[in-house]
């Protein structure tokens, strides 16, 4: 009885425990880097680590909604880069209103959202199936509609999120003030009401949520629909980042590094366990390996190269931790 | 006899599968506040009966009444709106989530007021109070309410699912052989449970291959053979040898020559 009633006050560990070994190889990621480069600690530095992990961050919170239900979207870069270039392409050959091109970017990744939704719950097929296909559907689209052009002199709505504020003497982008709003809104949706309950339940035993009443195929569209929401802002972050509309852009680093910054921050491939906070820190690692190796002269290959440890060391441990729960 | 009325009900229910009868005209009762047991070999239709009480199946003919009102139950959804739970033997809970949030799952607590409706927060803390209420009625220890499913055994994962059901099931509980997936203590901790449960009034329905379960906890036992009920005895009137030669459909003079066996020598 009193074990009951003092687990009342028992803090959320939820929350709290998956996102300590993330924060932990970010602080080790930091201190290394800040040793091996005196430029790395400064506040501009920090900000542009930022400004390069906004995309990936975003297009990394999509995914998190994905992972968490035991799925995955391999699909988001393009996706992302085929919203970028429907923003760009309406704004300033088509002379859309930007405001509008934008909204029908993000549309149009939300379609694909419901496109990659609605073969994982109407023909039940596995999201890394699906995913595979929408991937190279969304690539060819971005290329066969942009005709392989790049669309430059953008109208400045397109640039908004590009934009600086200063604080102290550290600039700051309003794209990344929208990144950490959108990952409390997105921390508030998967901890604070049902519908959070709903995709950890899903993925954590879908047969067992659907005993439960649970509408699964309602959580899992509505996840899958949301996740195409957020490349579609993510693909606004991209134009503003990049002043273009570049129909190579977003396809293998951004792609690789959403699920990278998932993985990294702790949330399990196999569904059911994860935080949308540890998918920050993660972000904000790879950001900083990128960062700090290109600050002591690693050659860019080398990212690469240590971004692959980095998931395979990620993945390991989460598979060790399932085999013991199991 | 002044038999009250029952609570469920469902008469001459029929299911067939392709060719194969699953249900030919089974008949079933359960009264207030008894433990009801469903035994029978496998293909006997206990577990089609059991599902189309439960809503998992629709029966192809017959009908089944809730407190005398005749229902068609789509869905499990259907059921359980109803005011029937069930209780699955392959633990369906979600391991990941704490027990509260497994006790509320599907059935969270908002907030009141404007934080619950307009932004859907989730009132933690009333769902921790309940459950751990709830449990401490039901007299199930554990450390915590806030502990994750996954660190607790098979047995007290099970007495969450019950636990769920016994709090939610207005009418009663369906418990489709709920000890199936544990060990000896595990099964003890479970059936206790179901005792408690059963003692707070809820009528409960429980499928088992387990013939001492089965007679120490029910009240009656409803004997499946061929898609039909084709006994009902009581743990008082008949014994478990006697419940397994009706159950595999020996003659009276095999059931006698299987007694005689059994006797110990003198």
């Amino acid at each position: 009885m009193t074990a009951i009633t003092s687990a009342l006050r028992v803090p959320g560990r939820v929350l709290a425990a998956p996102t300590v070994g993330p924060f932990l190889a970010l602080l080790l990621a930091m201190a290394f880097f800040s040793i091996r480069s005196e430029n790395f600690l400064e506040g501009q530095n920090l900000s542009l680590v930022l400004q390069q992990v906004m995309v990936v961050g975003v297009l990394a919170i999509g995914q998190t909604f994905v992972i968490l239900t035991a799925g995955i979207d391999l699909s988001c870069g393009t996706v992302m880069a085929f919203g970028q270039i429907v923003m760009t392409k309406l704004a300033v050959v088509n002379g859309i209103d930007p405001l509008l091109a934008i909204g029908l970017g993000i549309l149009a990744c939300v379609g694909f959202g419901l496109l990659n939704g609605g073969l994982v719950t109407g023909v039940k097929l596995p999201a890394f199936i699906v995913t595979l296909g929408t991937l190279n559907i969304a690539f060819a689209l971005t290329h066969v509609y942009s005709n392989d052009e790049t669309y430059s002199d953008l109208p400045s709505e397109l640039l908004f999120f590009g934009k600086t504020f200063t604080i102290g003497n550290t600039d700051f982008t309003y794209g990344v003030v929208l990144m950490f709003v959108l990952f409390g809104i997105a921390w508030y949706a998967l901890t604070q009401t049902a519908w959070g309950r709903h995709v950890y339940a899903v993925g954590d035993n879908l047969e067992a949520a659907r005993l439960m009443g649970i509408k699964v195929n309602r959580v899992l569209l509505s996840v899958y629909v949301l996740a195409g929401l957020t490349y579609g802002i993510a693909a606004m972050l991209l134009v503003a980042r990049t002043e273009l509309g570049d129909p190579n852009a977003g396809q293998t680093t951004e792609n690789l590094d959403a699920i990278t910054a998932v993985v990294l921050g702790g949330t399990s491939l196999f569904g059911g366990r994860g935080s949308v906070i540890g998918t920050l820190i993660g972000a904000v690692v790879v950001g900083v390996f990128r960062n700090g190796l290109t600050l002591i002269g690693v050659e860019v290959v080398w990212q690469y190269f240590v971004t692959g440890i980095l998931v395979i060391l990620a993945v390991s441990v989460d598979q060790l931790t399932h085999r013991r729960r199991a | 006899m002044s038999q009250p009325e029952p609570i469920l009900e469902a008469r001459g229910l029929v299911k067939h599968f392709g060719h194969v009868v699953a249900l030919d005209g089974a008949d079933f009762e359960l009264y207030p506040g008894e433990i009801v047991a469903i035994i029978g070999d496998n293909g006997a239709g206990k577990s089609t009966l059991i599902k189309s009480l439960s809503g998992a199946l629709q029966p192809d003919d017959g009908e089944i009444r809730l407190d005398g009102e005749r229902v068609r139950f789509r869905s499990p959804g259907d059921a359980r709106r109803a005011g029937i739970e069930t209780v699955y033997q392959d633990l369906a809970v979600a391991p990941s989530l704490d027990i509260a949030s497994n006790i509320f799952l599907g059935r969270e607590a908002r907030w009141r007021g404007p934080l619950g409706l307009a932004l859907r927060l989730l009132d933690k803390r009333r769902m921790r109070r309940e459950a751990a209420q709830h449990f401490a009625e039901l007299q199930i220890g554990v450390q915590s309410i806030a502990q994750p499913v996954e660190d607790l055994s098979g047995g007290q994962r099970q007495g969450v699912a019950v636990a769920r059901a016994a709090k939610w099931a207005r009418r009663l509980a369906i418990m489709d052989e709920p000890t199936a997936a544990l060990g000896v203590r595990e099964t003890r901790q479970v059936l206790d449970l179901i005792q408690r449960v059963r003692e707070r009034g809820l009528p409960v329905i429980i499928i088992s291959h387990d013939m001492p379960h089965v007679f120490e906890l029910a009240d009656r036992i409803l004997i499946m053979r061929l898609g039909k009920r084709v006994a009902v005895v009581t743990p008082q009137t008949h014994t478990m040898p006697e419940a397994v030669a009706i159950m595999t459909g020996a003659t009276k003079s095999e059931l006698e020559q299987a007694l005689t066996k059994e006797a110990p020598p003198e």
